[in-house]
């Protein structure tokens, strides 16, 4: 099967607004007649449902949480980016497409990624309409900071808390649709299975965490809202249950999966404290506008952080990028600070850090201004450290974020099953090989508000008359019975170890071979070690309890088994990208300066892997990209 | 440290429940509460026996998942501090924990520690919202909000929807949850068309779950975000006078 990404003929500046006069629309009274199922209530299933419900589709939409509001996109800290020049300083839709296809180190789509750049803009205004309490200057207009990968101020916050505000404003828009009835919400339900029926999406199969029962659920479209899969790492700043498990399953029946390999590790989060931990906690990157990142020069300095007098000090991101300094994009910052700390220069007890440094903001504004403008942060750093970063410098790492690769997707968001679509963190479209700050809560809304509303129209129009499949259909019954084979199994298997066990030593082997850094030696150590470690969980896993009452050891087992599969993938395609670019670097590929250095004459393509049995190669079918308006070019924020 | 745990352990939502102790040994003064009960679990899974269920995802203290009663306390002794972000070192090596799911007639137990706050969500579902649908909207800077108003909205916006200000309060009330859910949109200029009908909404349906408040204040020193209950007065004038705004002449 050939990949047809489906952009229309047009010029970038024309293509969405033309495109969304050429798809099929479905007039508002037959809306009611299309049923639609989305999976995930995080940024994109939320404002998708929400706007879905408000047009006048049936909408069902799934959550394994107690709560539509619990989605990881409450996490989000610092922000999200739009061009709307509010402070004349240049900004436009052009600079923003500009800055995020150089950020993610042209591996992106031109067509998407202006797209997204263009309905910045509208996510603002109706988020500001939603009662989104965005930062206010005095004035009483919108209030921005500066991020990672930009020279403008184009990113609204709420104080540390962006996410959780803009996905209230989401889960709001969604309550009211729940009320009105054209929404039926279903929470702690988790999709386990994909069903597809001659070729389309025609439904899901979940299990119900609290009774344990199975159930179907048919309709004329499937969307995949379900995020990322960072915790393939296992220590990540994902939520304890992000998983990948509902993208997989879709995967397994067809749907190919793009750039597995594209991962962020995010430059500043709390380094770890001991082998027992269960996450890391991320620091929101706008603290880079005010802080400063340094370490000792001597890798044996033993003084405190405030007694080094300067001198003694290595600012290196203000050393090696003086245009950038400590802002520039996070796989340049993340890298860096690996050097150093690999270099015996980390800092904290166990030397697995760096410091972000606030004295100078300190001296400059004041200790009131900067808690003010970081609220929550500075409190939140004390109270897991125990440490007060006002007096002493933080320490920071790189952690595993988020991961830009994901299912594949046309311009439509549809996969290459007909009738499934993919938004937000689950898709892959947007960031290419390196996301910038602030813009994972953009594309977010900017799928489920204004993009899949319109597109997923253009599936549905030619099926007016046709009535969704009934889930007495062969097809559903042969998903629930997988579904309860795979749950009999582990709850059978009554081995030694826990879930958790099996899904630390996974994020080892990820950690070691598939994260900051990357050779072939490793890559393929990675690829020998995960199918044993694979077949030792299954065989050894214990999983206490029953299936017909919550059981969370039962839910993890599930997710880890989609994890080991995954690893494998990422590690595959880490491996088949002999070339550096964005977050994924390849110690094979670098410029004499170690810099991430791309190969565009072999590697300018989206890899996509597709499904073809355990145990049996995937084929890899690529998405050749062409950059007609951004010229490719090495990228420098020196 | 080593501590002794006293657990609440229950089946299900109609099985009875009872006390179960537990020692949790090397545990690490940086490991979260949440971590050592992780820790635990590992030993109980490893002798053949069902881990606790307890709530949790994020870790970060901000989806507001997590919740338990740590020594009678919602959200256990650091003030201003969820379960998950609570961390070993404020205990001493030796101490008794007694832990206890949410305890509030409007949650009932789902299983061990975790309990069913879905009424939370039909609140909000009353009338938590402002009614603009996606594409409607008018450009951010049309509606300018003076900063102060801003941030009063955000203090109540902050609110993380765990339940403790529920389980603290000796009436089982859900004002402080409410009004912060209600405030938060009620301050704004946008929240200001739909403001009475509002009040008057997301009150009437929180009385069919929830206490009644007699203002004993448990709820605000409970919360991990700090939210106060002037909100709580606020919301109790624009219900009063949604009363009488929304009467309609029958």
């Amino acid at each position: 099967m050939t990949l047809d990404s489906k952009i229309p003929d047009a010029p970038l500046q024309d293509m969405w607004r033309d495109h969304k006069f050429n798809m099929k629309l479905v007039n508002p009274n037959n809306k009611r007649k299309f049923e639609i199922i989305i999976v995930g209530t995080g940024l994109a299933g939320a404002s998708a449902a929400a706007t879905l419900g408000e047009l006048g589709y049936r909408v069902k939409v799934f959550t394994f949480h107690d709560s539509p509001r619990r989605a990881h996109s409450i996490a989000a800290q610092g922000g999200i980016n739009a061009a709307k020049d509010y402070h004349g300083e240049g900004d436009s839709v052009w600079r923003l497409f500009y800055d995020t296809v150089k950020g993610g180190d042209y591996r992106s789509r031109e067509a998407n990624v202006y797209r997204l750049a263009e309905v910045s803009n509208n996510i603002i205004d109706q988020c500001v309409a939603q009662g989104v309490p965005f930062a206010r200057e005095y004035g009483g207009f919108l209030d921005n900071r500066s991020f990672g990968g930009a020279q403008v101020r184009r990113t609204f916050y709420a104080r540390g808390q962006t996410g959780q505000q803009l996905l209230l404003g989401a889960y709001q828009a969604l309550a009211r649709q729940v009320a009105a009835g054209t929404v039926e919400l279903i929470t702690q339900s988790e999709m386990l299975e994909l069903v597809v029926v001659d070729g389309k999406a025609s439904g899901i199969v979940v299990r119900d965490l609290v009774t344990g029962e199975i159930t179907s659920h048919s309709a004329h479209a499937v969307v995949l809202g379900t995020g990322g899969y960072a915790n393939a790492f296992y220590l990540s700043t994902n939520a304890m249950a992000s998983n990948v498990t509902a993208a997989w399953r879709a995967h397994r029946k067809g749907a190919y999966f793009a750039n597995p390999c594209f991962t962020q590790i995010h430059p500043t989060a709390i380094p770890s404290s001991d082998e027992f931990q269960s996450k890391l906690t991320l620091m929101s990157e706008s603290l880079r506008n005010d802080g400063r990142i340094w370490v000792p020069n001597d890798p044996d300095e033993t003084r405190a952080a405030a007694d080094i007098p300067e001198a003694d000090r290595d600012y290196f991101l203000e050393r090696k990028y003086p245009a950038f300094g400590n802002l520039v994009p996070r796989d340049v910052a993340s890298r860096n600070a690996k050097e150093v700390v690999d270099a015996g220069k980390g800092v904290g007890p166990l030397k697995n850090g760096v410091y972000l440094d606030f004295a100078d903001a300190i001296s400059r504004v004041g200790k009131q201004a900067v808690d003010d403008k970081y609220d929550n942060l500075f409190e939140m750093y004390e109270r897991i450290t125990g440490e007060d970063p006002f007096t002493s410098p933080m320490r920071i790492y790189p952690a595993p974020h988020y991961t830009m690769g994901g299912l594949w997707v046309d311009y439509h968001l549809q996969t290459t099953i007909p009738g499934l679509f993919a938004i937000g963190e689950a898709n892959f479209s947007d960031h290419g090989a390196n996301r910038l700050g602030a813009s994972a809560l953009m594309q977010g809304l900017a799928d489920g508000y204004f993009v899949l509303p319109y597109t997923i129209g253009d599936y549905l129009a030619p099926m007016l008359g046709q009535s969704k499949v009934d889930t007495s259909a062969s097809e559903f019954a042969m998903a629930e019975q997988a579904v309860r084979e795979q749950t009999d199994k582990f709850l059978k298997t009554n081995g030694t170890r826990s879930v958790d066990w099996y899904h630390r030593e996974l994020g080892k082997i990820m950690w070691d071979h598939c994260g900051m850094a990357r050779n072939r030696a490793g890559l393929e150590k990675a690829l020998s070690e995960i199918p044993a470690l694979r077949e030792e969980f299954h065989t050894n896993v214990r999983v206490p309890g029953s299936g017909s009452s919550l059981n969370s050891s039962l839910e993890k087992a599930g997710r880890v088994a989609d994890f080991f599969e995954l690893s494998e993938l990422m590690c595959r395609d880490a491996l088949m990208r002999e070339e550096s670019c964005g977050g994924h670097f390849r110690e094979e590929s670098q410029t004499e300066e170690g810099e991430a250095l791309r190969d565009d004459d072999n590697f300018a393509f989206v890899g996509a892997w597709q499904w073809q049995g355990l145990g049996t190669d995937p084929a890899l079918h690529k998405e050749q990209l062409t950059f007609d308006n951004v010229a490719l070019s090495q990228r420098s924020y020196k | 440290m080593n501590l002794t745990l006293r657990v609440w352990r229950q089946a299900g939502p109609d099985a009875p429940g009872r006390f179960e102790t537990y020692q949790a040994t090397d545990v690490s003064e940086d490991a979260s509460f949440l971590e050592m009960l992780d820790h635990v679990n590992e030993s109980l899974i490893e002798s053949g026996e069902e881990p606790i269920e307890f709530a949790h995802d994020c870790r970060e203290g901000i989806c507001g998942t997590c919740g338990l009663m740590i020594n009678g306390q919602a959200h256990g002794p650091e003030r201003a501090t969820a379960t998950c972000q609570l961390h070993m070192r404020k205990f001493a090596d030796g101490d008794e924990i007694v832990i206890e799911p949410w305890r509030a007639a409007g949650f009932p137990i789902i299983k061990d520690l975790v309990v069913d706050r879905s009424a939370f969500d039909r609140i909000v579902e009353a009338g938590g919202y402002i009614s603009v649908d996606t594409g409607s909207a008018p450009d951010g800077n049309l509606i300018p909000v003076p900063k102060e108003v801003a941030d009063t909205s955000m203090d109540a916006a902050a609110c993380i929807a765990c339940g403790a200000c529920v389980a603290a309060c000796p009436n089982g009330a859900a004002q402080l949850f409410t009004s912060a859910k209600m405030q938060h949109l009620s301050v704004l200029p946008q929240g200001q068309p739909e403001r009475y009908e509002r009040a008057v909404a997301m009150v009437d349906t929180m009385e069919e779950f929830f206490g009644s408040c007699t203002n004993m204040g448990e709820c605000e020193a409970a919360c991990p975000k700090g939210i106060s209950i002037d909100f709580i007065a606020m919301m109790n004038k624009d219900y009063r006078k949604g009363l009488m705004k929304t009467r309609r002449s029958a």
